[in-house]
């Protein structure tokens, strides 16, 4: 279980509750965080789950595979934080976490 | 404004689902009630034929959205209750408990069912469909312990199913009447493709062979015997031969129904306060100037989007170019657009090294594009698709050209 903050576009703050072995996309959509269209449910295929993780926590989240990056490619605001929520599982070492919404 | 509007939606899978979700999201506060002869409340149906087979996954992890959205956003959920008949003139639904449902705006989202194989036989209780939960409940557990899978239909998904059967143990065969797989729907190089990988796994493919008789004993098939002559024995088989729209409760109110229940670019029916989207609507699809009856997820987000706009006197959302997925073993098959009477495939990239795409055109036009592991081919064709972007097809055929660098 992790404590997750999203922060959507406009500012606002979610906080979640998250279990281990969802993903920051479930998070999301479990918790009506806006912007997380999440319209391919998960299979890395439609990138509406777009997120920004901060710099000091890129470490613990991990990197994404080739699919995921080749995705990321074609995203609108692209940064250097960008990931795909879908693709990232939670478990408690990223306990206070916290996630930035790239649309909405 | 429309608080004091009832929609009453007949349906609970993806079409249904993103509706309620879509209406809420573009501020309609009018009561939603939402009827499905389903016991589980929405959830994701690609898993049912690729992760949920292969692994053991909660139904939880598979909703749409949790339970608790439905209360915390005004929805009634019915749930194991079909709708027996629509009144357009007093606008009710009858429902088969015996209620009684009235509407402002009934939206159809029934989906379709599979199509059955007509051998006798066909009803062998080892013969099984893949449409929903329970079918995949079904189809999980009469794949444990079994040894050989018999897939009738090489479509897509009979060939997610192998895939996932092979990758459990199973020996698999796929059984497809036409002389390549995905015959109506791929490209030559993607059809070979396919076969090629799956055949590498070890599943064999049955190509131009019809089936004579399915064989069995005490309710169970035990073999089939090929038009061919040849008779093989199976444990458990999976068809998977194309769907057939649930139109009959629309046909039965009279209204217009063709392959599906026709609606307008708004979803709109031959009656002005029904709608029908998703599996089972006929719809005109502007990108390509032609009607069609779509089977994706795509369009269930895009109808969905578009009858909330319409409820809530909004603007309709830009047209979408159609989408679909399918995932087999690692192969990660991304397809834009659809291949409606096209006359020339560029292929980009080789096949043998599993990362490829098909630009498929019509009289120079891009009308769809496969993509196979190369998510950027998909994102970029699918933005072309329907754009005035002229493309050189040479360049597109290069792969030391950029994707990006292939327009003129």
């Amino acid at each position: 279980m992790a404590k997750v903050t999203y922060i959507d576009k406009s500012g606002n703050v979610y906080k979640a509750d998250v279990e281990d072995g969802l993903t920051l996309m479930q998070g999301a959509v479990y918790n009506d965080v806006p912007g997380i269209d999440a319209e391919c449910g998960g299979a890395c295929v439609c990138a509406t789950c777009h997120i920004y993780i901060d710099e000091e926590w890129r470490e613990k989240v991990g990197r994404p595979n080739d699919v995921e990056s080749m995705t990321l490619e074609e995203v609108d605001n692209i940064r250097p934080s960008s990931r795909l929520a879908c693709q990232i599982e939670v478990d408690s070492g990223l306990d206070g976490l916290v996630v930035h919404v790239a649309n909405g | 404004m429309n608080k004091n509007k009832k929609v009453v939606i007949v349906g609970g899978g993806h079409a249904g689902g993103n509706l309620i979700a879509s209406l809420r999201q573009a501020g309609f506060s009018g009561s939603i009630t939402l009827v499905s002869d389903e016991d589980a409340l929405p959830y994701h149906r690609p898993p049912l034929s690729k992760s949920w087979l292969k692994e053991t996954t909660a139904i939880n992890r598979l909703h749409l959205k949790p339970p608790n959205f439905y209360d915390e956003k005004l929805v009634d959920v019915v749930l194991g209750t079909k709708v027996d008949k629509i009144d357009t003139i007093a606008k009710k639904v009858f429902l088969e408990s015996g209620a009684e449902v009235e509407y402002d705006y009934l939206v159809l989202a029934t989906g379709a069912r599979a199509r059955s194989i007509t051998l006798s036989g066909g009803e062998f209780e080892n013969i099984l469909y893949l449409r929903n939960l329970a079918d995949a409940e079904n189809l999980k557990s009469q794949l444990s312990g079994a040894k050989h899978l018999a897939v009738i239909g090489g479509g897509y998904i009979g060939l997610e199913v192998a895939a996932s059967a092979r990758q459990l143990g199973l020996k698999v065969s796929v059984i497809e009447r036409e002389s390549r797989l995905l015959a109506r729907v791929a490209s030559e190089t993607l059809s070979h493709f396919y076969q090629q990988y799956h055949q590498a796994q070890g599943v064999d493919v049955l190509l131009r062979e019809n089936i004579a008789e399915l064989n069995g004993r005490d309710g169970r098939l035990q073999s089939v015997l090929f038009e061919s002559g040849e008779e093989r024995p199976f444990d458990v088989a999976l068809v998977g031969i194309g769907a057939i729209p649930n139109d009959d409760l629309a046909r039965e109110a009279g209204l217009n129904v063709d392959n599906g229940i026709v609606v307008d670019h708004q979803a709109r029916t031959s009656d002005p306060s029904i709608f029908a989207i998703g599996d089972v609507s006929h719809r005109p699809i502007p990108i390509y100037d032609c009607h069609f009856r779509l089977e994706n997820i795509s369009n269930t987000l895009e109808q969905a989007k578009i009858v909330a706009s319409v409820l809530t006197e909004q603007p309709l959302p830009p047209d979408e170019v159609p989408w679909f997925w399918s995932d087999q073993y690692d192969i990660k098959l991304q397809i834009a657009g659809l291949a409606i009477n096209t006359d020339q495939d560029i292929v980009r990239g080789d096949p043998e090294t599993n990362a490829f795409s098909v630009f498929r055109f019509r009289k120079g036009t891009l009308m769809a594009v496969e993509a196979v592991n190369t998510p950027v081919d998909f994102m970029v064709g699918k933005k072309w698709i329907g754009s005035d972007t002229k493309l050189d097809m040479k360049l597109i055929a290069d792969t030391s050209v950029n994707i990006k660098d292939c327009t003129i």
